[in-house]
């Protein structure tokens, strides 16, 4: 009855509090479509310079998709390319393809090579490769790559972000030390804030994944069940450690301090950057952070179709992570009242 | 006088609150030294002395909000810390711990069923805790709308809901005007005379003549206990100003 009681008062502030309404269900459906702008652009079409090359190739580029300008002088090319208005000039240097790349932007550089590989592959179709996908497909994009990623960053870093703020404004204004002059158990105060919380958490996580899925068409193989379930536990891990952190936080300021210690790094093992290419005693820090099992979850179901089967561990260690926050919790409540 | 029968009968022999060498240590700090002391029923007690004496650590020691780290505490009898006898006070903290974004009435609602209240009885407790303080017309209110008097009142209401026999106000009327002091102090003296044993710390010396006894409390020592009338006749003094710089020893710290 004291859980509901403080469930129900947690859930009239929000109400009555529209900003940080707006903050938990809008904020991550803005950022969420602003990435998919920016990352599901146009395809870009490289600016290709050739010097005394065969038309029928000049042809193929062109059909690959490559803007081809066509010079007669090798300083007219020169100096096109130095002047950043090409980015790439093929010649042929000794009856062999030459290419000089512009160079300065990595991800051009690789479209421009992949771009010329497959034209002059094509010039021997004997020896190309049957491509087939076990999972995604061709349109696959970057967005859907590190799309489900996201869904769970956002869900874990918003509610992460709230819930050690409330929390911590219950203690600066002197509410908590009133509450626990009640009869009210310490169990009861972190249960209480959980399924008040909670209630708005498994809104927001439903709505991110539907809005993610729905409306911006991310790759989507599996069950949605358990990407909610996923997401779910997730913003319950971020709930638990928020309200667990604001306990060692002096002011909201403080709250925000932890952002880049504990929020940050998780992003950079969240599978946003290759695991593969870290250290390996690095690599064993991603054991430590929830996000990482989060985000392979949440990548094995959106993208490869995953089943319980393959995702049941991250579930279990994700409702390891916030039982333990949360009895820490408990502990952690004993320095505002003996008992 | 009849007790009114909500006032939970204790045997009358024993004390409301016994303190027994009470030692409380912040790092190298004591904040409360050899504090001993005992609350009679249907007494007011007032725990007066300069702020930074001591006084909110004894009443949190008190209430069992925080534990000594020497000597014992009794609460009708039964050793505290001890989480149900949190049922048994009303507390008033020094600082009005209300949500702000809440209406008086779902403050109310809320602190209510913290303590068991519900139902008819909850809504019952809830109306004749807002007439004891004159608030009734505002119970829709939100609290950001309250002044700060009204604020005060209302955690004086919210400390009552219960209907308990003991009630602990850390600074009940600090920041208050004159006017609603006086009426503040006007319940206090009802609320004694109906039974409530009542135990509040000020540093007001008007407010602590209306006191039955007093324990005077400086650096963490209590320097004297008795009722207003004694402190003055044993110092010689006028005024229990005059009588509280007699017995902490002339000098400021």
């Amino acid at each position: 009855m004291r859980i509901r009681a403080l469930a129900i008062r947690i859930i009239r502030q929000f109400v009555r509090d529209k900003r940080t309404l707006a903050l938990l269900f809008l904020a991550p459906l803005l950022i969420l479509t602003l990435m998919k702008l920016v990352f599901n652009g146009q395809a870009v079409e490289p600016q290709i310079g050739t010097l005394n090359m065969p038309p029928q190739l000049v042809d193929r580029l062109e059909q690959a998709g490559a803007a081809i300008i066509t010079f007669r002088e090798a300083a007219d090319a020169a100096s096109a390319i130095a002047n950043g208005s090409l980015d790439a000039v093929l010649t042929l240097d000794a009856g062999k393809p030459a290419i000089q790349l512009e160079g300065s932007d990595p991800a051009m550089n690789k479209t421009v090579l992949m771009l010329l590989q497959r034209t002059l592959q094509e010039a021997s179709p004997n020896v190309q490769a049957a491509v087939s996908y076990l999972h995604g497909s061709e349109e696959m994009t970057s967005f859907d790559s590190f799309g489900p990623v996201l869904v769970g960053f956002f869900s874990f870093f918003f509610v992460f972000m709230l819930a050690g703020v409330s929390f911590l404004r219950e203690r600066t204004s002197g509410t908590l030390e009133r509450l626990l002059a009640t009869p009210i158990r310490r169990y009861e105060v972190v249960a209480g804030y959980l399924s008040g919380f909670g209630l708005f958490t498994l809104l927001q996580a439903a709505l991110i994944a539907w809005f993610a899925i729905d409306i911006l068409g991310l790759y989507m193989d599996g069950s949605i069940w358990l990407v909610l379930l996923i997401n779910l536990l997730l913003s319950l891990t971020a709930l638990t450690l928020g309200t667990l952190l604001s306990s060692y936080a002096g002011s909201e300021f403080q709250i925000i301090q932890f952002i880049p210690l504990v929020v940050v790094p998780q992003v950079f093992f969240s599978g946003l950057f290759s695991l593969e290419a870290m250290t390996p005693w690095l690599q064993k820090l991603s054991y430590a952070m929830p996000l990482y099992y989060g985000a392979d979850a949440m990548r094995s179901i959106m993208l490869r179709g995953a089943g319980w089967g393959s995702i049941q561990t991250d579930v279990y260690v994700l409702l390891g992570f916030s039982t333990v926050f949360a009895l820490l919790n408990v502990a952690a409540l004993r320095k505002h009242r003996a008992i | 006088m009849t007790l009114p029968p909500h006032v939970e009968p204790a045997s009358p022999q024993l004390p409301v609150v016994e303190l027994n060498e009470i030692t409380r240590i912040f790092g190298k700090r004591s904040i409360l030294e050899s504090v001993s002391l005992r609350v009679e029923q249907g007494e007011l007690f007032g725990l007066l002395g300069p702020s930074g004496s001591g006084k909110t650590t004894l009443i949190k020691v008190i209430t069992g909000i925080d534990r000594a780290d020497r000597g014992t505490v009794r609460m009708l009898g039964t050793p505290m810390p001890q989480l149900r006898m949190l049922q048994r006070f009303g507390y008033m903290a020094q600082s009005d711990a209300l949500y702000s974004e809440l209406t008086a009435k779902q403050n109310l609602l809320f602190f209510a069923s913290l303590y068991g209240l519900s139902g008819a009885r909850r809504k019952k407790r809830i109306e004749e805790s807002m007439a004891v303080v004159d608030l009734l017309d505002h119970l829709d209110k939100p609290v950001s709308a309250y002044s700060g008097g009204m604020r005060r009142r209302l955690s004086l209401a919210i400390a009552l809901l219960h209907e308990p026999a003991l009630l602990v106000l850390d600074e009940p009327t600090v920041g208050i005007d004159p006017v609603l002091r006086q009426s503040i102090w006007k319940e206090l003296l009802a609320m004694r005379s109906r039974g409530t044993t009542i135990i509040l710390t000020t540093h007001v010396m008007d407010e602590a003549d209306k006191c039955d006894r007093l324990g005077l409390i400086r650096d963490g020592r209590l320097t004297a206990i008795d009722t207003p009338e004694a402190l003055k006749a044993k110092t010689g003094s006028t005024s229990i100003e005059d009588a509280f710089i007699v017995l902490g020893g002339g000098v400021r710290a």
